[in-house]
């Protein structure tokens, strides 16, 4: 015998594959901004070198990358504003939210597991705690985008949200290190999604995954 | 159709979900080709004054809601004068220099108005405020400046004709008309939009707009014009030269 287990609903991964293509968007029209005014730096790597800027042709165009960014947001703010709703009506909230500060101590145990440094994986309902806190982490990511967003697109009519950023600087600040959390995460969530497998990855798309019966 | 778990011999379960697989697939590749074709419209489209259309709408539609929630409590914060900091004179545009500003006039007109002239004694004699603001360029970088001028809402309420109705939008230009911008009168007449000749407590250098300059803190830098020549009080919505190269016309903060 085996099963077919529904593992992601519906909705929630239409909102998965929604946001995607509109947050790579967000950041692609983010860096064609960025690109004017390229303050950042870690140590003596500067955010971005030539060679990116002219692989990708993101020079002067500043003026396209605003017009794209202003128009998106609408859509990319919209579907996250679903899927957070959806997730506390349907209450699938339950199983991606971390309920105990346990949380913290099982992901880490996770990621050894992961890293091939613990043979046992922590005990787990749907998603384990380093899923948990990735898909809530994330999603609290994307909040501090907004907000931090909203603050410098209007630092005059929304002063008071640009003064709890730090003010504007550091809301520019904010709002792009948090553009870098996403490309990080990125990276860690195709590996993983690549390291689990097929079955996995399917059931993100059709929504069932197979699962055999001893 | 989503029941949560569905219990079937092996084959069975096997034939089940690759039959579901593949509509999955067919689906998420219809819903794909859909989104590209809808990012090629958006991209793709005319372009109005170098963006496309369906943009233009919509950064015409956020600066409607921002245009209505604007209000004159909507203030960029003041700074001490110790926070004060450089200043790049980042455009030369409309500034050449077969330019003598002593022979500089101000010219004023409004729909259906015979223009007039005014000289610089005439906007210095309004009451002079003195704010340290950001300045916010639209590139990204912002700076903080010491300003001293006089209200642009004072300076209208001085020299626009009384018992008429204030038009929609003002239109500023410099004397040789190559730069030139196009306000909504509420942003016109915000308490922090002043007609400058001083900044940071000296009179304006040349670089910087002198003799008189448009400092408008609710707006992004390119909406702040140098050396004023002509302001239009108009009905019409004015040109704007930034935003027919692609930027959004409103450009308010």
């Amino acid at each position: 015998m085996a099963k077919l287990k529904l593992k992601h609903l519906r909705a929630v991964r239409w909102f998965h594959w929604i946001n995607f293509p509109l947050l790579a968007l967000m950041i692609w029209s983010g860096v064609l901004i960025y690109w004017a005014y390229s303050p950042y730096h870690i140590g003596s790597f500067h955010f971005f070198p030539q060679w990116f800027v002219s692989a990708l042709g993101i020079n002067n165009r500043l003026a396209e990358g605003m017009a794209l960014h202003f128009t998106l947001m609408w859509l990319f703010v919209a579907n996250g504003i679903a899927y957070v709703a959806y997730t506390i009506l349907s209450g699938e909230w339950r199983y991606l939210v971390p309920r105990s500060p346990r949380a913290f101590r099982d992901a880490w145990q996770v990621v050894l597991h992961d890293l091939h440094l613990r043979r046992e994986m922590p005990a787990q309902e749907k998603y384990n705690a380093a899923q948990q806190l990735a898909y809530t982490g994330i999603v609290l990511m994307g909040a501090g985008s907004v907000l931090s967003g909203l603050a410098i697109y209007k630092p005059a009519q929304l002063w008071w949200l640009a003064a709890l950023c730090g003010g504007y600087t550091s809301a520019r600040l904010i709002h792009f290190v948090l553009t870098i959390g996403y490309v990080l995460f990125f990276l860690v969530h195709v590996a993983q999604v690549a390291m689990a497998g097929w079955n996995n990855f399917r059931s993100m798309i059709a929504g069932y995954e197979l699962v055999r019966d001893e | 159709m989503s029941e949560r778990e569905i219990e079937l011999a092996s084959a069975e379960a096997k034939g089940l979900l690759g039959r579901r697989t593949r509509r999955a697939f067919l689906t998420g590749g219809i819903a794909a080709v859909a989104g590209l074709g809808a990012y090629e419209w958006l991209t793709k489209a005319g372009a109005e004054d170098d963006t496309p259309w369906p943009q233009r709408r919509v950064l015409a539609w956020n600066a409607k809601i921002a245009h209505a929630y604007l209000s004159d409590g909507h203030q960029m914060p003041s700074y001490s004068p110790s926070q004060v900091t450089y200043l790049k004179p980042n455009g030369d545009v409309g500034l050449g220099s077969d330019f003598d500003a002593s022979d500089w006039k101000l010219k004023v007109s409004a729909d259906g108005i015979a223009p007039f002239h005014l000289q610089l004694s005439d906007v210095t004699a309004l009451p002079r405020r003195r704010m340290i603001t950001r300045f916010c360029c639209i590139e990204g970088w912002s700076s903080i400046v010491s300003w001293g001028g006089a209200r642009f809402a004072d300076f209208t309420k001085k020299f626009f004709p009384p018992g008429r109705e204030l038009p929609r939008f003002v239109y500023l230009a410099t004397p040789d008309e190559e730069y030139y911008v196009g306000l909504d009168l509420k942003s016109a007449l915000h308490p922090q939009t002043l007609l400058a000749w001083e900044q940071n407590e000296k009179p304006l250098t040349a670089e910087h707009g002198a003799p008189l300059r448009l400092v408008i803190p609710v707006k992004y830098g390119i909406k702040n014009l140098k050396r004023i020549g002509s302001i239009r009080y108009t009905n019409q919505k004015p040109g704007d030269y930034w935003a027919e190269q692609g930027y959004d016309w409103f450009a308010g903060l």
